[in-house]
Protein backbone atom coordinates (compact mmCIF):
# COMPACT_ATOMS: atom_id res chain seq x y z
CA UNK A 1 0.00 0.00 0.00
CA UNK A 2 1.35 3.26 -0.94
CA UNK A 3 0.98 5.53 1.94
CA UNK A 4 2.94 8.63 0.55
CA UNK A 5 0.46 10.63 0.81
CA UNK A 6 -1.05 10.17 3.91
CA UNK A 7 2.87 11.27 5.39
CA UNK A 8 2.41 14.32 2.76
CA UNK A 9 -0.67 15.39 4.96
CA UNK A 10 2.10 16.16 7.72
CA UNK A 11 2.60 20.31 8.24
CA UNK A 12 4.58 22.08 9.95
CA UNK A 13 2.94 23.21 13.10
CA UNK A 14 4.37 25.71 15.12
CA UNK A 15 5.24 23.42 18.45
CA UNK A 16 4.45 24.92 21.68
CA UNK A 17 4.88 22.63 24.56
CA UNK A 18 2.25 22.85 27.09
CA UNK A 19 4.38 24.20 30.19
CA UNK A 20 4.03 27.23 28.17
CA UNK A 21 0.59 27.15 27.66
CA UNK A 22 -0.35 29.52 30.05
CA UNK A 23 1.77 32.20 28.63
CA UNK A 24 0.31 31.39 25.19
CA UNK A 25 -3.32 31.97 27.02
CA UNK A 26 -2.16 35.10 28.29
CA UNK A 27 -1.45 36.64 25.24
CA UNK A 28 -4.32 35.58 23.13
CA UNK A 29 -6.61 36.77 25.79
CA UNK A 30 -4.81 39.86 25.78
CA UNK A 31 -5.36 40.05 21.78
CA UNK A 32 -8.76 39.48 22.35
CA UNK A 33 -9.05 41.60 25.12
CA UNK A 34 -7.79 44.08 23.05
CA UNK A 35 -9.94 43.36 20.16
CA UNK A 36 -12.84 43.96 21.82
CA UNK A 37 -13.87 39.99 21.50
CA UNK A 38 -13.88 39.22 25.23
CA UNK A 39 -13.98 41.51 27.97
CA UNK A 40 -11.72 42.56 30.53
CA UNK A 41 -13.85 39.55 33.23
CA UNK A 42 -13.90 36.89 30.85
CA UNK A 43 -9.56 37.70 30.04
CA UNK A 44 -8.98 37.34 33.49
CA UNK A 45 -11.11 34.13 33.93
CA UNK A 46 -9.65 32.37 31.11
CA UNK A 47 -6.18 33.05 32.21
CA UNK A 48 -7.17 31.67 36.25
CA UNK A 49 -8.05 28.28 34.25
CA UNK A 50 -5.65 27.85 31.75
CA UNK A 51 -3.29 26.45 34.39
CA UNK A 52 -5.88 23.45 34.78
CA UNK A 53 -6.15 23.33 31.28
CA UNK A 54 -2.46 22.41 30.66
CA UNK A 55 -4.06 18.70 30.79
CA UNK A 56 -5.25 19.98 27.40
CA UNK A 57 -6.26 16.56 26.40
CA UNK A 58 -9.27 16.90 28.43
CA UNK A 59 -10.67 19.79 26.25
CA UNK A 60 -10.59 17.13 23.83
CA UNK A 61 -14.52 16.25 24.05
CA UNK A 62 -16.22 13.31 22.19
CA UNK A 63 -17.81 15.78 19.79
CA UNK A 64 -14.06 16.87 18.68
CA UNK A 65 -12.80 13.29 18.99
CA UNK A 66 -16.01 12.57 16.26
CA UNK A 67 -14.27 15.03 13.63
CA UNK A 68 -11.06 13.89 13.85
CA UNK A 69 -12.38 9.95 13.40
CA UNK A 70 -14.40 11.04 10.56
CA UNK A 71 -10.93 12.52 9.17
CA UNK A 72 -8.74 10.00 9.80
CA UNK A 73 -11.47 7.50 8.46
CA UNK A 74 -11.95 9.40 5.23
CA UNK A 75 -8.02 9.68 4.80
CA UNK A 76 -7.50 5.86 5.19
CA UNK A 77 -10.01 5.37 2.87
CA UNK A 78 -9.05 7.40 0.29
CA UNK A 79 -5.81 4.74 0.03
CA UNK A 80 -7.97 1.70 0.42
CA UNK A 81 -11.80 1.94 -1.45
CA UNK A 82 -14.48 0.19 0.28
CA UNK A 83 -15.39 -3.51 -0.33
CA UNK A 84 -19.33 -2.50 -0.96
CA UNK A 85 -21.37 -5.63 -0.23
CA UNK A 86 -24.34 -4.96 1.50
CA UNK A 87 -25.27 -8.07 3.19
CA UNK A 88 -21.97 -8.76 4.44
CA UNK A 89 -21.42 -4.95 5.66
CA UNK A 90 -24.50 -5.18 7.64
CA UNK A 91 -22.91 -9.09 9.19
CA UNK A 92 -19.87 -7.30 10.43
CA UNK A 93 -21.72 -4.31 11.99
CA UNK A 94 -24.45 -6.92 13.35
CA UNK A 95 -21.11 -8.86 15.08
CA UNK A 96 -19.15 -5.24 15.82
CA UNK A 97 -22.61 -2.97 16.99
CA UNK A 98 -23.29 -6.28 19.49
CA UNK A 99 -19.91 -6.06 20.93
CA UNK A 100 -19.56 -2.44 21.34
CA UNK A 101 -22.32 -2.78 23.93
CA UNK A 102 -19.87 -4.88 26.10
CA UNK A 103 -17.20 -2.64 26.28
CA UNK A 104 -16.13 -0.16 29.00
CA UNK A 105 -17.03 2.21 26.85
CA UNK A 106 -20.43 0.94 24.23
CA UNK A 107 -21.46 4.72 23.18
CA UNK A 108 -19.56 7.43 21.24
CA UNK A 109 -20.58 10.81 20.25
CA UNK A 110 -21.70 9.30 16.58
CA UNK A 111 -21.91 5.88 17.77
CA UNK A 112 -19.68 2.54 16.47
CA UNK A 113 -19.88 1.54 12.36
CA UNK A 114 -17.39 -0.78 10.42
CA UNK A 115 -16.90 -1.35 6.78
CA UNK A 116 -14.53 -3.10 4.93
CA UNK A 117 -11.41 -2.03 2.53
CA UNK A 118 -10.67 -3.50 -1.17
CA UNK A 119 -7.58 -5.08 -0.28
CA UNK A 120 -5.33 -8.19 -0.23
CA UNK A 121 -3.64 -6.17 3.20
CA UNK A 122 -4.34 -8.08 6.46
CA UNK A 123 -5.20 -4.68 8.06
CA UNK A 124 -7.62 -2.83 10.75
CA UNK A 125 -7.91 0.03 11.59
CA UNK A 126 -9.71 1.83 14.64
CA UNK A 127 -10.74 5.48 14.05
CA UNK A 128 -10.93 7.40 16.90
CA UNK A 129 -14.62 7.44 17.80
CA UNK A 130 -16.01 4.46 16.35
CA UNK A 131 -15.42 4.04 12.77
CA UNK A 132 -13.66 0.50 12.54
CA UNK A 133 -11.76 -0.43 9.24
CA UNK A 134 -11.16 -4.13 8.13
CA UNK A 135 -9.75 -5.09 5.04
CA UNK A 136 -10.44 -8.50 2.85
CA UNK A 137 -7.16 -9.86 3.74
CA UNK A 138 -7.72 -9.46 7.25
CA UNK A 139 -11.10 -11.11 6.94
CA UNK A 140 -9.26 -14.07 4.81
CA UNK A 141 -7.40 -14.88 8.47
CA UNK A 142 -11.00 -15.50 9.97
CA UNK A 143 -12.50 -18.71 9.60
CA UNK A 144 -15.59 -18.40 12.54
CA UNK A 145 -17.54 -15.59 13.76
CA UNK A 146 -15.67 -16.10 17.08
CA UNK A 147 -12.18 -15.41 15.00
CA UNK A 148 -14.04 -12.16 13.46
CA UNK A 149 -15.19 -11.36 16.60
CA UNK A 150 -12.22 -11.13 18.05
CA UNK A 151 -10.26 -8.89 15.03
CA UNK A 152 -13.30 -6.59 15.86
CA UNK A 153 -13.03 -6.51 19.59
CA UNK A 154 -9.55 -5.64 19.41
CA UNK A 155 -10.23 -2.74 17.28
CA UNK A 156 -13.25 -1.15 20.06
CA UNK A 157 -10.23 -2.21 22.79
CA UNK A 158 -8.19 0.34 21.15
CA UNK A 159 -11.07 2.58 20.67
CA UNK A 160 -12.22 2.56 24.47
CA UNK A 161 -8.64 2.95 25.47
CA UNK A 162 -8.17 5.74 23.53
CA UNK A 163 -5.02 4.86 21.74
CA UNK A 164 -5.46 6.61 18.39
CA UNK A 165 -6.08 10.19 20.41
CA UNK A 166 -3.18 9.76 22.18
CA UNK A 167 -1.33 9.42 19.17
CA UNK A 168 -1.81 13.18 18.77
CA UNK A 169 0.94 15.31 19.43
CA UNK A 170 0.60 17.90 22.45
CA UNK A 171 1.19 20.71 20.12
CA UNK A 172 -1.75 19.91 18.55
CA UNK A 173 -3.81 20.36 21.84
CA UNK A 174 -1.87 23.57 22.65
CA UNK A 175 -3.21 25.40 19.45
CA UNK A 176 -6.79 24.41 20.11
CA UNK A 177 -6.95 25.96 23.34
CA UNK A 178 -5.34 28.94 22.28
CA UNK A 179 -7.18 29.39 19.35
CA UNK A 180 -10.52 28.40 22.09
CA UNK A 181 -9.36 31.08 24.57
CA UNK A 182 -8.89 33.91 22.12
CA UNK A 183 -12.35 33.51 20.37
CA UNK A 184 -14.38 32.79 23.48
CA UNK A 185 -17.99 32.21 22.39
CA UNK A 186 -17.69 34.25 19.35
CA UNK A 187 -18.62 32.51 16.12
CA UNK A 188 -15.08 31.27 14.88
CA UNK A 189 -13.44 33.75 12.59
CA UNK A 190 -12.09 32.92 9.22
CA UNK A 191 -8.19 33.35 10.79
CA UNK A 192 -9.24 30.76 13.76
CA UNK A 193 -10.91 28.52 11.57
CA UNK A 194 -7.72 27.99 9.28
CA UNK A 195 -5.62 28.02 12.43
CA UNK A 196 -7.83 25.55 13.61
CA UNK A 197 -7.28 23.20 10.91
CA UNK A 198 -3.61 23.52 10.77
CA UNK A 199 -4.04 21.68 14.16
CA UNK A 200 -6.40 19.25 12.95
CA UNK A 201 -4.30 18.50 9.79
CA UNK A 202 -1.57 17.77 12.35
CA UNK A 203 -3.93 15.66 14.92
CA UNK A 204 -4.92 13.51 11.60
CA UNK A 205 -1.22 13.22 10.10
CA UNK A 206 -0.35 12.29 13.84
CA UNK A 207 -2.90 9.25 13.97
CA UNK A 208 -2.92 8.31 10.29
CA UNK A 209 1.06 8.03 10.53
CA UNK A 210 0.95 6.21 13.62
CA UNK A 211 -1.70 3.67 12.64
CA UNK A 212 -0.22 2.84 9.15
CA UNK A 213 2.97 3.61 8.96
CA UNK A 214 4.94 2.88 12.60
CA UNK A 215 1.75 1.07 14.43
CA UNK A 216 1.12 1.77 17.99
CA UNK A 217 3.90 0.39 20.64
CA UNK A 218 3.44 -3.32 21.11
CA UNK A 219 2.23 -2.55 25.06
CA UNK A 220 -1.09 -0.86 23.36
CA UNK A 221 -1.72 -3.89 20.70
CA UNK A 222 -1.49 -6.23 23.74
CA UNK A 223 -3.89 -3.94 26.41
CA UNK A 224 -6.21 -4.01 23.19
CA UNK A 225 -6.27 -7.85 23.15
CA UNK A 226 -6.72 -8.04 26.72
CA UNK A 227 -9.56 -5.26 26.43
CA UNK A 228 -10.71 -7.87 23.38
CA UNK A 229 -10.67 -10.59 25.75
CA UNK A 230 -13.17 -9.40 28.66
CA UNK A 231 -15.52 -7.91 25.67
CA UNK A 232 -15.96 -11.48 23.78
CA UNK A 233 -16.24 -13.43 27.19
CA UNK A 234 -18.69 -10.62 28.14
CA UNK A 235 -20.96 -10.95 24.99
CA UNK A 236 -20.75 -14.56 25.06
CA UNK A 237 -17.55 -15.68 22.42
CA UNK A 238 -14.96 -17.67 22.78
CA UNK A 239 -11.65 -15.62 23.38
CA UNK A 240 -10.12 -18.89 21.59
CA UNK A 241 -11.56 -17.26 18.45
CA UNK A 242 -9.14 -14.42 18.26
CA UNK A 243 -6.07 -16.95 18.86
CA UNK A 244 -7.60 -18.86 15.62
CA UNK A 245 -7.27 -15.60 14.10
CA UNK A 246 -3.63 -14.94 14.53
CA UNK A 247 -2.68 -18.62 14.05
CA UNK A 248 -4.25 -17.89 10.47
CA UNK A 249 -2.70 -14.73 9.67
CA UNK A 250 0.77 -15.89 10.73
CA UNK A 251 0.49 -18.53 8.08
CA UNK A 252 -1.32 -15.68 5.71
CA UNK A 253 1.47 -12.03 6.44
CA UNK A 254 3.91 -12.23 4.15
CA UNK A 255 6.98 -11.03 5.52
CA UNK A 256 8.28 -6.89 4.76
CA UNK A 257 4.37 -6.49 4.07
CA UNK A 258 3.09 -2.71 4.64
CA UNK A 259 0.45 -4.24 7.29
CA UNK A 260 0.35 -5.83 9.86
CA UNK A 261 3.45 -7.87 9.15
CA UNK A 262 5.27 -3.64 10.05
CA UNK A 263 2.67 -1.88 12.59
CA UNK A 264 2.30 -5.20 15.09
CA UNK A 265 3.72 -7.79 17.11
CA UNK A 266 3.96 -11.29 15.54
CA UNK A 267 0.90 -12.97 15.92
CA UNK A 268 3.05 -15.52 18.02
CA UNK A 269 3.86 -12.86 19.95
CA UNK A 270 0.19 -12.14 20.71
CA UNK A 271 -0.91 -15.64 21.14
CA UNK A 272 1.73 -15.93 23.63
CA UNK A 273 0.54 -12.79 25.86
CA UNK A 274 -3.59 -13.93 25.24
CA UNK A 275 -2.50 -17.75 26.23
CA UNK A 276 -1.10 -16.12 29.69
CA UNK A 277 -4.35 -14.47 29.96
CA UNK A 278 -6.65 -17.18 29.14
CA UNK A 279 -5.42 -19.41 31.71
CA UNK A 280 -6.36 -17.38 34.33
CA UNK A 281 -10.50 -17.03 32.77
CA UNK A 282 -12.98 -19.50 32.10
CA UNK A 283 -13.18 -20.07 28.75
CA UNK A 284 -16.63 -19.52 27.14
CA UNK A 285 -16.86 -21.59 24.42
CA UNK A 286 -20.37 -21.21 23.69
CA UNK A 287 -21.79 -23.26 20.44
CA UNK A 288 -19.47 -22.45 17.49
CA UNK A 289 -22.19 -24.51 15.07
CA UNK A 290 -25.26 -22.13 15.64
CA UNK A 291 -22.53 -19.36 14.21
CA UNK A 292 -20.98 -21.16 10.95
CA UNK A 293 -23.83 -21.57 8.84
CA UNK A 294 -24.79 -17.66 9.16
CA UNK A 295 -20.63 -16.79 9.30
CA UNK A 296 -20.18 -19.04 5.81
CA UNK A 297 -23.34 -17.61 4.10
CA UNK A 298 -22.03 -13.74 4.49
CA UNK A 299 -18.57 -14.66 4.24
CA UNK A 300 -19.46 -15.81 0.66
CA UNK A 301 -19.16 -12.65 -0.94
CA UNK A 302 -15.99 -12.01 0.10
CA UNK B 1 -17.23 9.61 38.45
CA UNK B 2 -15.56 11.07 41.02
CA UNK B 3 -18.49 13.12 42.98
CA UNK B 4 -15.91 15.07 44.86
CA UNK B 5 -13.90 16.36 42.06
CA UNK B 6 -17.28 17.27 40.32
CA UNK B 7 -17.90 19.35 43.22
CA UNK B 8 -14.71 20.71 43.45
CA UNK B 9 -14.60 21.48 40.05
CA UNK B 10 -18.53 23.48 40.33
CA UNK B 11 -17.25 25.23 43.83
CA UNK B 12 -14.33 26.78 41.64
CA UNK B 13 -17.12 28.03 39.28
CA UNK B 14 -18.92 29.79 41.83
CA UNK B 15 -21.97 27.00 41.71
CA UNK B 16 -21.76 25.57 44.89
CA UNK B 17 -24.35 27.22 46.98
CA UNK B 18 -26.75 25.98 44.45
CA UNK B 19 -25.59 22.70 43.84
CA UNK B 20 -24.94 21.59 47.53
CA UNK B 21 -28.78 22.59 48.63
CA UNK B 22 -30.38 20.63 46.21
CA UNK B 23 -28.03 17.60 47.03
CA UNK B 24 -28.25 16.17 43.27
CA UNK B 25 -25.62 16.11 40.75
CA UNK B 26 -26.22 17.24 37.50
CA UNK B 27 -24.11 15.91 34.35
CA UNK B 28 -24.34 16.42 31.25
CA UNK B 29 -25.09 14.26 27.92
CA UNK B 30 -21.83 14.13 25.55
CA UNK B 31 -22.96 12.03 22.83
CA UNK B 32 -24.80 13.22 19.68
CA UNK B 33 -27.79 11.14 21.15
CA UNK B 34 -28.73 8.27 23.40
CA UNK B 35 -31.91 6.75 24.94
CA UNK B 36 -33.29 6.79 28.34
CA UNK B 37 -34.18 3.33 29.40
CA UNK B 38 -36.81 1.53 31.74
CA UNK B 39 -33.96 -0.84 32.85
CA UNK B 40 -30.07 -0.58 33.43
CA UNK B 41 -29.66 -2.33 30.00
CA UNK B 42 -29.50 -1.97 26.30
CA UNK B 43 -32.49 -4.45 26.19
CA UNK B 44 -34.50 -1.96 28.79
CA UNK B 45 -37.78 -0.33 27.41
CA UNK B 46 -36.78 3.36 25.69
CA UNK B 47 -38.57 5.78 28.17
CA UNK B 48 -37.14 8.91 26.13
CA UNK B 49 -34.31 10.18 23.93
CA UNK B 50 -31.65 13.05 25.15
CA UNK B 51 -29.10 14.84 22.69
CA UNK B 52 -25.69 16.26 23.08
CA UNK B 53 -26.32 18.87 25.95
CA UNK B 54 -28.67 17.65 27.82
CA UNK B 55 -28.93 18.12 31.97
CA UNK B 56 -29.50 15.12 33.43
CA UNK B 57 -29.35 14.56 37.45
CA UNK B 58 -28.35 11.87 38.82
CA UNK B 59 -30.72 9.78 41.45
CA UNK B 60 -28.82 6.42 41.76
CA UNK B 61 -25.87 4.45 40.28
CA UNK B 62 -25.81 0.40 38.95
CA UNK B 63 -22.59 -0.50 37.75
CA UNK B 64 -21.76 1.53 34.82
CA UNK B 65 -25.47 2.65 34.71
CA UNK B 66 -27.16 5.52 36.01
CA UNK B 67 -30.85 6.68 37.00
CA UNK B 68 -31.27 9.91 36.23
CA UNK B 69 -33.75 12.31 35.10
CA UNK B 70 -33.86 14.22 32.22
CA UNK B 71 -36.08 15.73 29.24
CA UNK B 72 -39.12 15.32 32.44
CA UNK B 73 -38.50 11.37 32.34
CA UNK B 74 -36.86 9.73 34.74
CA UNK B 75 -34.68 6.42 33.43
CA UNK B 76 -31.32 4.92 32.94
CA UNK B 77 -28.25 5.64 30.70
CA UNK B 78 -24.70 3.93 30.62
CA UNK B 79 -22.08 6.47 32.26
CA UNK B 80 -20.27 6.75 29.28
CA UNK B 81 -22.87 9.12 27.60
CA UNK B 82 -22.72 11.35 30.64
CA UNK B 83 -19.56 14.02 31.27
CA UNK B 84 -19.35 16.10 34.98
CA UNK B 85 -18.45 19.37 32.36
CA UNK B 86 -21.56 21.73 31.90
CA UNK B 87 -22.17 21.69 28.04
CA UNK B 88 -22.65 24.77 27.28
CA UNK B 89 -24.39 24.98 23.87
CA UNK B 90 -24.13 27.49 21.28
CA UNK B 91 -27.80 29.39 22.34
CA UNK B 92 -26.63 29.15 25.61
CA UNK B 93 -26.59 32.50 27.36
CA UNK B 94 -23.76 31.18 29.25
CA UNK B 95 -21.96 30.53 26.14
CA UNK B 96 -20.99 34.25 26.20
CA UNK B 97 -19.10 34.43 29.42
CA UNK B 98 -17.21 31.34 29.29
CA UNK B 99 -14.66 29.96 27.96
CA UNK B 100 -13.78 25.90 27.34
CA UNK B 101 -11.84 24.67 30.93
CA UNK B 102 -11.71 21.89 32.31
CA UNK B 103 -14.93 21.93 33.76
CA UNK B 104 -16.84 23.25 31.15
CA UNK B 105 -17.01 22.72 27.54
CA UNK B 106 -17.86 24.55 24.61
CA UNK B 107 -20.22 22.57 22.09
CA UNK B 108 -19.63 23.11 18.71
CA UNK B 109 -15.73 24.40 19.35
CA UNK B 110 -12.96 23.81 18.30
CA UNK B 111 -12.71 20.78 15.67
CA UNK B 112 -16.30 21.01 14.00
CA UNK B 113 -18.02 20.99 10.69
CA UNK B 114 -16.06 24.22 10.23
CA UNK B 115 -12.99 22.54 10.15
CA UNK B 116 -14.01 19.59 8.61
CA UNK B 117 -15.28 21.78 5.71
CA UNK B 118 -11.82 23.76 5.71
CA UNK B 119 -10.06 20.56 5.77
CA UNK B 120 -12.26 19.56 2.83
CA UNK B 121 -10.99 22.26 0.79
CA UNK B 122 -7.83 21.43 1.33
CA UNK B 123 -7.99 17.82 0.60
CA UNK B 124 -10.03 17.52 -2.02
CA UNK B 125 -8.23 13.94 -2.76
CA UNK B 126 -10.13 13.21 0.50
CA UNK B 127 -13.45 11.43 0.16
CA UNK B 128 -15.77 12.18 2.67
CA UNK B 129 -18.84 9.78 1.05
CA UNK B 130 -17.60 6.16 2.32
CA UNK B 131 -17.54 7.92 5.84
CA UNK B 132 -20.82 9.24 5.35
CA UNK B 133 -22.44 5.97 4.31
CA UNK B 134 -20.75 3.88 7.19
CA UNK B 135 -22.25 6.38 10.17
CA UNK B 136 -25.39 5.53 8.73
CA UNK B 137 -25.42 1.65 9.30
CA UNK B 138 -26.94 1.54 12.46
CA UNK B 139 -28.51 -2.22 13.63
CA UNK B 140 -31.74 -2.09 15.52
CA UNK B 141 -30.96 -3.11 19.08
CA UNK B 142 -33.81 -5.45 18.40
CA UNK B 143 -32.00 -7.13 15.42
CA UNK B 144 -29.20 -7.24 17.48
CA UNK B 145 -30.77 -9.03 20.23
CA UNK B 146 -32.88 -11.66 17.80
CA UNK B 147 -28.93 -12.15 16.61
CA UNK B 148 -27.44 -12.89 20.00
CA UNK B 149 -30.17 -15.66 20.40
CA UNK B 150 -29.95 -17.25 17.42
CA UNK B 151 -26.17 -17.27 17.80
CA UNK B 152 -26.73 -18.93 21.30
CA UNK B 153 -24.62 -15.61 22.33
CA UNK B 154 -24.71 -15.92 25.99
CA UNK B 155 -23.77 -13.10 27.34
CA UNK B 156 -22.65 -12.56 31.03
CA UNK B 157 -22.04 -8.75 33.09
CA UNK B 158 -20.49 -5.61 31.02
CA UNK B 159 -22.76 -3.09 29.27
CA UNK B 160 -25.40 -5.22 29.21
Amino acid sequence: MNLRNLTALSLCILVSGCGTLEKISEIGTGLAEASGAITADQAKSINTSAGAIDKASESMTPEQEYYIGRTVAATILSQNKPFDRQALTTYLNTVGQYLALFSDKPETFGGYHFLIMDTPDINAFAAPGGLILVSRGMLRCCESEDALAGVLAHEIGHIELNHGMLAIDKSRYSAVVTTLLAEGAKNLAGSNVAELTKAFEGSISDITSKMVNSGYARKYEFQADKAAIIILQRAGYSPTGLISMLTQMEKQLKPGGHDFAKTHPAPKDRIDQLNKLLTQSPNMAGSFVARQKRFSAAMREL
Amino acid sequence: MNVKRFFLSLSLLGFSAAVATAATTLMSVQVNKTDLRETPSYLGKVVTSLVYGDKVSIQSQNGAWYQVTGNSRSGWVHSSVLTPKKIVMKGDSAAKTTASSGEMALAGKGFNSDVENQFKANHKEINFAPVDKMEKIKIPISEIQEFAKEGKLQSTGGAK
